[in-house]
């Protein structure tokens, strides 16, 4: 399931895979390790801080800041269709960053870096099967 | 404690070579380092190859390498490391003779990037960032550095009009170097109408693919001083680091921590201070990498990048001379080959030969050399007795 998430996956298998079930219920989510309790986004399987394989998954608020972005005109293989794009890099209130595609509520010109933005899970409408990507958009 | 020294350096024409194939810019290059040494095959006792092999339709080309060098039954090996394989490969060298294992090690940088159809250099740019969560979003290594440009400029003030004048130095300099892909000046407005890559980024904000050899052969002190005589340039301080590969979890996006640590390090074991450094090669693959390169290195303070290209500091007669040889950005970056390009330019220097691009009285050398979006940094000095 986790190829749902991309436009091109890149990474099919993986053990944190239902973070794309979670998003494509429109949740969010990132991992708790059971041992230490360190929260992580992106979710991982294994703790960056102790080490350990048991994990669950957290819900996580899609509040954050804008740290830095570009617009993409030299697009790679899968992507020359969509280009150009703007790349955005946010740090989530809650921790951890998240990248992400300028969603229809923005404007390139309006972007500013430490800006408040929020991160929302979207479908891609025209790809068949379910293909899912994250949106940065106005809080 | 016995030193490790370079006896002999070899560069070959970077470029678009469509008249050759890797091996035969390997022997370009492993042809003039005997040369250059007055050395011959007898004497090496080992190679090191460093070449990025996702670019090569030959798999493990060390072994054509030495088959076509004439260099069995010696041993080798390859050294990746992405960007800074050459300087992985140097650092290997010098352990492999440090260690006593060897005393004559020959590191052989050889790349070949332009045989790679369009689509197929296309695919692999989209996978140069960390694939899980970032590559799936079309991310690019342009568009990885203009990150951090963009970045740099909201916290620092740094200009679009400062990045322009790295590029700049670099095609002087690539005017005056022989070896180099692009050996034409530019003028400021040039660099600043390119047509756009990755915002805030231009084409000429960012270095070429090329096809490229260099060699640099190292030796332990004794046989060092009886090879090269008063030609023998030090490897005195070493430094390496890693930071993380994705900006996901990046501890700061106006610096590479890598570099920062490298420096630190090699600094420390050679016993010298970055004002001690009378010129260095660091790598600037995009303009931005270059004034990080000047903060990380301690060339001059934090945030100060755009003003140092301002003032020429980094010009020759600049406190700092950097990348007289014209850089990744005019030479052409064959990623396997460019840490042993450097280290021939600083080599070079030190040894004074590098005729109009001299730096007077170098006698304290650096290089500085990234691997991919930062994740590796190689920070090695050099010196002249």
């Amino acid at each position: 399931m986790f190829s749902w998430f991309g436009k091109i996956s890149f990474t099919p298998c993986t053990k944190v895979a239902a973070f794309a079930e979670h998003l494509k219920e429109g949740r969010l989510v990132g991992s708790r390790c059971k041992k230490c309790g360190s929260e992580n986004f992106p979710p991982r399987a294994d703790c960056p801080n102790c080490l350990s394989d048991e994990f669950e998954f957290v819900e996580w608020h899609r509040r954050g800041k804008l740290l830095t972005y570009t617009r993409i005109d030299a697009a790679p293989t899968g992507f020359q269709d969509m280009a150009p794009y703007v790349v955005c890099l946010v740090e989530l209130e809650q921790g951890g960053r998240a990248v992400g595609w300028m969603g229809e509520s923005l404007k390139e010109e309006e972007l500013r870096p430490d800006m408040p933005v929020e991160i929302r899970p979207r479908f891609f409408e025209e790809i068949e099967p379910i293909k899912l990507y994250l949106s940065v958009e106005k809080p | 404690m016995s030193r490790v020294g370079v006896v002999a350096i070899g560069h070959g024409r970077f470029g678009r070579r469509e008249d050759a194939s890797v091996q035969e810019l390997a022997a370009e290059a492993f042809r003039e380092a005997l040369a250059d040494g007055g050395l011959e095959r007898k004497e090496i006792d080992a190679a090191i190859i460093a070449a990025v092999p996702e670019y090569h339709k030959q798999r493990s080309l060390t072994g054509l390498i030495m088959e076509y060098l004439g260099l069995n039954p010696r041993p080798a090996w390859l050294c990746e490391d992405a960007c800074a394989s050459g300087s992985a490969a140097i650092r290997s060298a010098w352990m492999a003779v440090k260690s006593g294992l060897h005393k004559v090690v020959a590191v052989i940088g050889a790349q070949k990037m332009t045989e790679l159809s369009t689509p197929e250099i296309l695919a692999l740019m989209g996978r140069v960032g960390e694939v899980q969560w970032e590559s799936i979003f079309g991310t690019t290594f342009p568009g990885y550095y203009a990150m951090l440009a963009r970045r740099h400029m909201h916290e620092y003030g740094t200009t679009k009009e400062q990045l322009g004048l790295v590029a700049v130095k670099a095609h002087y300099y690539g005017a005056r170097n022989k070896y180099a892909m692009f050996q034409k000046e530019i003028t400021l407005e040039k660099a600043l109408s390119s047509q756009p890559v990755a915002s805030p980024f231009g084409i000429f904000d960012c270095c070429a693919n090329a096809d490229g050899a260099a060699v640099v052969i190292l030796a332990e002190e004794e046989r060092a001083r009886a090879l090269a005589k008063d030609r023998v340039v030090w490897l005195d301080g070493l430094g390496c680091a890693t930071t993380t590969m994705s900006l996901l979890r990046r501890p700061t996006l106006v610096s590479l921590p890598s570099a920062v640590e490298a420096a630190r390090q090699a600094y420390q074991m050679a016993a010298v201070v970055p004002s001690d450094i009378k010129v260095a090669d660091v790598h600037d693959c995009f303009t931005i990498a270059e004034l990080l390169a000047y903060e990380d290195l301690g060339f001059c303070p934090r945030g100060q990048g755009g003003r140092f290209i301002e003032e020429k500091q980094s010009y020759i007669g600049g406190k700092h001379p950097v990348n007289v040889d014209g850089g990744l950005k005019a030479k052409g970056h064959p990623i396997g080959t460019t840490g042993v390009s450097m280290a021939c330019e600083i080599v070079k220097q030190l040894r004074g030969e590098a005729g109009e691009r001299q730096v007077p009285g170098a006698d304290v050398g650096l290089t500085h050399n990234v691997g991919g979006n930062g994740q590796y940094c190689f920070v090695h000095i050099y010196k002249k007795e």
